[in-house]
């Protein structure tokens, strides 16, 4: 796309970008940091997981303001109006982001004090999939890319399906040993977090399709079986 | 040095060689002014030279030397009959009591030679002052009493000063004895100078004291009523014409050449066709204002196109262009909006036209306005003489006594162009619309 | 969008309509084989950057262009499927059905009512007085502006400010009770005061007219019309609802010229 006349129209965008990609930058490393909490009982880790989530909500306010402030001064329209109002909606699916990963590390220092251990290995396989899903729909944000969006949109699937055998093993767990139950609860909750990500990356690959296409993706968004209903 | 500081000091360098400048550049400008402020003060020098001599050559113009005598109205002489018949009255010698009453005033025992010298001073035209006086009152008849009668020029001249007091000298054609009958009269204050109605009620005539300029303002008058009645319509029409609804094509700039061209050829050319074709051809009286209007109109109407298509052109399009969305025909749009807006250019041209044709002398030469005209023309194909050519007449007459009038002609000449200019005037603020 | 009450305009129908529209001054192509449908009771919105040829197109409904020399129109352009350009149509007819409104408020030098009434007068439209001075007010009263100028209508209409003016042009074009009017830039010499009082005008004349407006001012299109236009160097590049054309064009010159990329 060519540029636009007043340069400093196309720097204040691309500004609003980069915000953007910062935030996404610090979630991910945030999710990643919570989830090496997890797996090497760091407690110190995790705090500092805990105490970093204020710096993505100051950078979220950030992207409110300053999306306010172009929309009066700038007029958008088309293009340009709709990456301001996808970078507002992707603002907050990030800031939400890392919140479940600071809600995770919270859990997890609860869990490090447990007597009693569970096992955590697919809830980090979990973890990893939904973290290649936003790894993969921030790059597609910062190159523009619909396909990639739209397949991690299609991936939401995976991830619902791959949660609900999660949930399907910690009740088993739970049920055979019962001194495992606070441990496996709170494993729950946070395979349930993770998930919820899976969630909020989806609706970033949405936002994106709306800002680069101006439509929403076609077809039913992929929402997989709950457990207890019929397979 | 920062981007900022760089440009600052360029700034600052650049108002220095401005200032540097500007002392040669405000000398330039009043050098300039100083010009234009001589350029106006010798044109009005000039003016104001021009009209001093003028002024001062025909100002006595405007006073006529008159002598009070005691008429008595003998009956033996005007009405022996007793039938008191306007024609008897009419044909009367009234020339007599004249010669009577001067005689009994200057020189009781005059001879034949004393007595044509008596008579000598007055007018010829004192007897039409008393026949005039007669016939509309007979009861005059018998009666006596003093009639102050118009003096003969060469009395007049030396009575304004234009001659000397000296008999036969310095212009003075009065001899010895008329002059001494002239202190007579001065000392008994039975000579006096009045302001000379005549110059404005008759027309051209041999005699200095009779010779009035109104047949000439009257001819004048007829020429420019016809000159008006035909170039301003034909010209407006023509003007409209050629400039909202010809088509462009080489016709058209070939009659807008020739129409430029046109107000440039000299005048008499215009009066040799007016010869050819309206006096030949067309066999119109000669002399009449009317085939001089109508070669006037001829010079006008190049003038009256060009100025009327300027005025129309001047009309901004915004206006034709609102009219013609709002459905309104060509035509209407000329002559609800553009000409009305026009209008004050077209009158402008019209005037110029008009003050030219005023002052044109050498077509109307041609056509034969140029004759001795006494008669007041009464309407336009009565023949008359007109100012221009009055002028002309006038100057050229050997007596002193025209010198005057020919000033005093040229004066009322003046006279009359600034009146139509304030006419001109007064129409144009009427029609003065803003938009 | 409320549904038209009024029987003579059935919304959504096509007024004018342009074919295979080509617009030629001497040698220069100025439109090239436009189709554009305009609708009935709508505002359409004509946008395109300088020189593109949206005015040239305006003044080809009412047929202005025949006043330019050299001026020559191809195609078809129907108003209610009657072709304009036919040689059976009179002009001076055609202009009382599509009134204009111009860019620079040009009120004749006459006095208030004057202006009003002269459409009227010259279509004989009013039997008499009474009649005339109906239509004087009405118009007027339509255009926003009886209030302001009710006691001095016999003041010079040149006297009044600019939007005022402007508003008085516009009551003048309703006088003559069109069915079409057409509007190039009328707002481009107002303060943005008079231009919202001109918006608000439109919008309320929609309920009576079809409107086509040219415009520079791409936030005006999209505030004011329901359709909008974009033109680029003679051409017709994309037309739609303005909803679309200013959130998702589809053509790469509209999204260009719409958000400001234009080299």
């Amino acid at each position: 796309m060519s540029e636009h006349t007043v340069k400093s129209y196309d720097e204040e965008l691309a500004h609003l970008t980069s915000i953007i990609a910062r935030m996404g930058g610090m979630a991910e490393a945030q999710l990643a940091a919570a989830l090496q909490a997890l797996a090497k009982r760091d407690d110190d880790l995790a705090q500092r997981v805990i105490d970093g989530d204020v710096r993505i909500d100051e950078l979220d306010q950030e992207v409110q303001s300053f999306a306010v402030r172009l929309l009066a001064l700038r007029q958008p329209m088309a293009s340009d109006l709709r990456q301001i109002v996808g970078a507002l909606n992707i603002s907050g699916e990030i800031e939400r982001v890392a919140d479940y990963a600071a809600n995770l590390a919270k859990r997890t220092l609860v869990l490090n004090h447990l007597p009693v251990a569970a096992s955590f290995t697919g809830v980090i396989r979990l973890a990893d999939l939904v973290r290649s899903m936003l790894k993969d729909i921030l790059d597609a944000y910062l190159d523009r890319d619909i396909g990639k969006a739209i397949e991690v949109w299609n991936r939401d699937d995976e991830v619902d399906g791959m949660y609900n055998g999660v949930l399907k093993d910690l009740i088993d767990q739970m049920t055979e040993d019962s001194g495992t139950i606070t441990a496996s609860t709170h494993l729950l909750f946070i395979a349930k977090n993770i998930e919820r990500i899976g969630d909020h990356a989806t609706n970033i690959a949405e936002a994106l399709h709306f800002q680069i296409l101006g439509t929403q993706p076609k077809g039913m968004r992929p929402k997989g079986n709950t457990v207890g209903a019929p397979a | 040095m920062t981007e900022m500081a760089q440009s600052t000091t360029a700034s600052r360098r650049s108002a220095q060689v401005v200032a540097a400048r500007l002392g040669r550049r405000y000398s330039a400008e009043r050098t300039f002014r100083l010009l234009g402020l001589a350029a106006v003060v010798i044109s009005i020098g000039f003016l104001g030279m021009l009209l001093v001599s003028i002024v001062g050559k025909g100002a006595t113009a405007f006073l006529q030397t008159q002598v009070a005598l005691e008429i008595n109205f003998d009956p033996a002489v005007i009405d022996p009959q007793g039938t008191r018949d306007p024609a008897a009255l009419d044909t009367a010698d009234y020339q007599q009591l004249i010669r009577t009453a001067m005689i009994t005033r200057l020189a009781p025992d005059a001879d034949r030679t004393t007595r044509r010298d008596l008579t000598a001073m007055i007018s010829a035209g004192a007897a039409n002052q008393l026949r005039s006086m007669v016939v509309a009152n007979p009861a005059l008849i018998g009666t006596s009493h003093a009639v102050w009668l118009i003096a003969k020029d060469s009395v007049d001249m030396v009575m304004k000063g234009q001659a000397s007091r000296q008999a036969g000298v310095g212009g003075n054609t009065l001899n010895e004895r008329q002059q001494g009958w002239l202190s007579d009269l001065e000392s008994s204050e039975q000579i006096r100078k009045a302001f000379n109605t005549t110059f404005f009620s008759v027309g051209d005539s041999r005699d200095p004291e009779l010779a009035g300029i109104w047949g000439a303002v009257a001819g004048s008058f007829f020429s420019l009523l016809v000159t008006l009645v035909v170039s301003f319509p034909l010209g407006v029409a023509a003007a409209v014409y050629l400039e909202e609804f010809a088509p462009i094509n080489r016709w058209t700039d070939v009659i807008e050449v020739n129409i430029n061209n046109l107000a440039a050829v000299p005048s008499v050319v215009f009066g040799l066709l007016g010869l050819a074709v309206f006096l030949n051809v067309f066999h119109l009286p000669r002399s009449a204002p009317l085939v001089g209007g109508l070669v006037l109109a001829l010079i006008c109407l190049p003038t009256i196109i060009i100025a009327g298509r300027a005025a129309l052109k001047s009309v901004p399009p915004s206006i034709r262009q609102a009219a013609a969305g709002l459905g309104a025909s060509p035509l209407q749009i000329v002559a609800h909006h553009v000409l009305p807006l026009a209008m004050p250019g077209m009158l402008t041209g019209t005037i110029l036209g008009m003050a030219r044709a005023l002052g044109e002398t050498a077509p109307l030469l041609m056509i034969g306005m140029v004759a001795f005209i006494v008669d007041i023309p009464k309407g336009p194909l009565d023949p008359s003489a007109v100012l221009p050519v009055q002028v002309y007449l006038w100057a050229g007459s050997s007596e002193r006594a025209f010198v005057e009038k020919t000033s005093a002609a040229i004066l009322v000449l003046l006279l009359f162009l600034v009146a139509m200019n304030m006419v001109a005037i007064v129409m144009r603020k009427k029609f003065e619309r803003r938009w | 969008m409320t549904a038209s009450l009024n029987a003579m305009l059935p919304l959504g129908t096509s007024k004018v309509v342009a074919k295979d529209l080509n617009v030629y001054y001497g040698d220069k192509h100025a439109l090239h084989t436009v189709d554009l449908d305009i609708r009935a009771g709508e505002v359409t919105a004509l946008i395109g950057p300088s020189g593109c040829g949206k005015s040239t197109f305006l003044r080809c409904i009412n047929r202005m262009n025949d006043l330019v020399d050299g001026a020559r129109v191809t195609g078809a352009l129907t108003l209610d499927g009657d072709d304009i350009y036919d040689r059976s149509i009179d002009v001076v007819q055609l202009r009382a059905r599509v009134g204009m409104v111009f860019q620079k408020p040009n009120p004749f030098p006459k006095s208030i009512y004057d202006n009003v009434a002269y459409g009227p007068r010259i279509h004989g439209h009013a039997k008499d007085q009474t009649e005339l001075d109906e239509i004087v007010m009405t118009s007027l009263e339509k255009a926003g502006l009886l209030g302001e100028v009710e006691d001095r209508l016999q003041e010079s209409g040149t006297s009044l400010s600019g939007g005022q003016q402007q508003r008085l042009c516009i009551a003048r074009a309703i006088a003559v009770q069109p069915e079409v009017i057409l509007m190039d830039e009328p707002c481009s010499a107002l303060d943005p005061i008079a231009t919202a009082k001109v918006e608000e005008l439109i919008d309320e004349l929609r309920e009576n007219f079809t409107i086509v407006i040219v415009t520079h001012s791409m936030q005006q299109a999209a505030r004011v019309s329901q359709r909008t236009a974009f033109f680029h160097l003679g051409k017709l590049i994309e037309v739609g609802d303005t909803e679309q054309i200013f959130t998702n064009p589809q053509q790469p010159l509209t999204q260009g010229y719409i958000t400001g990329r234009f080299g």
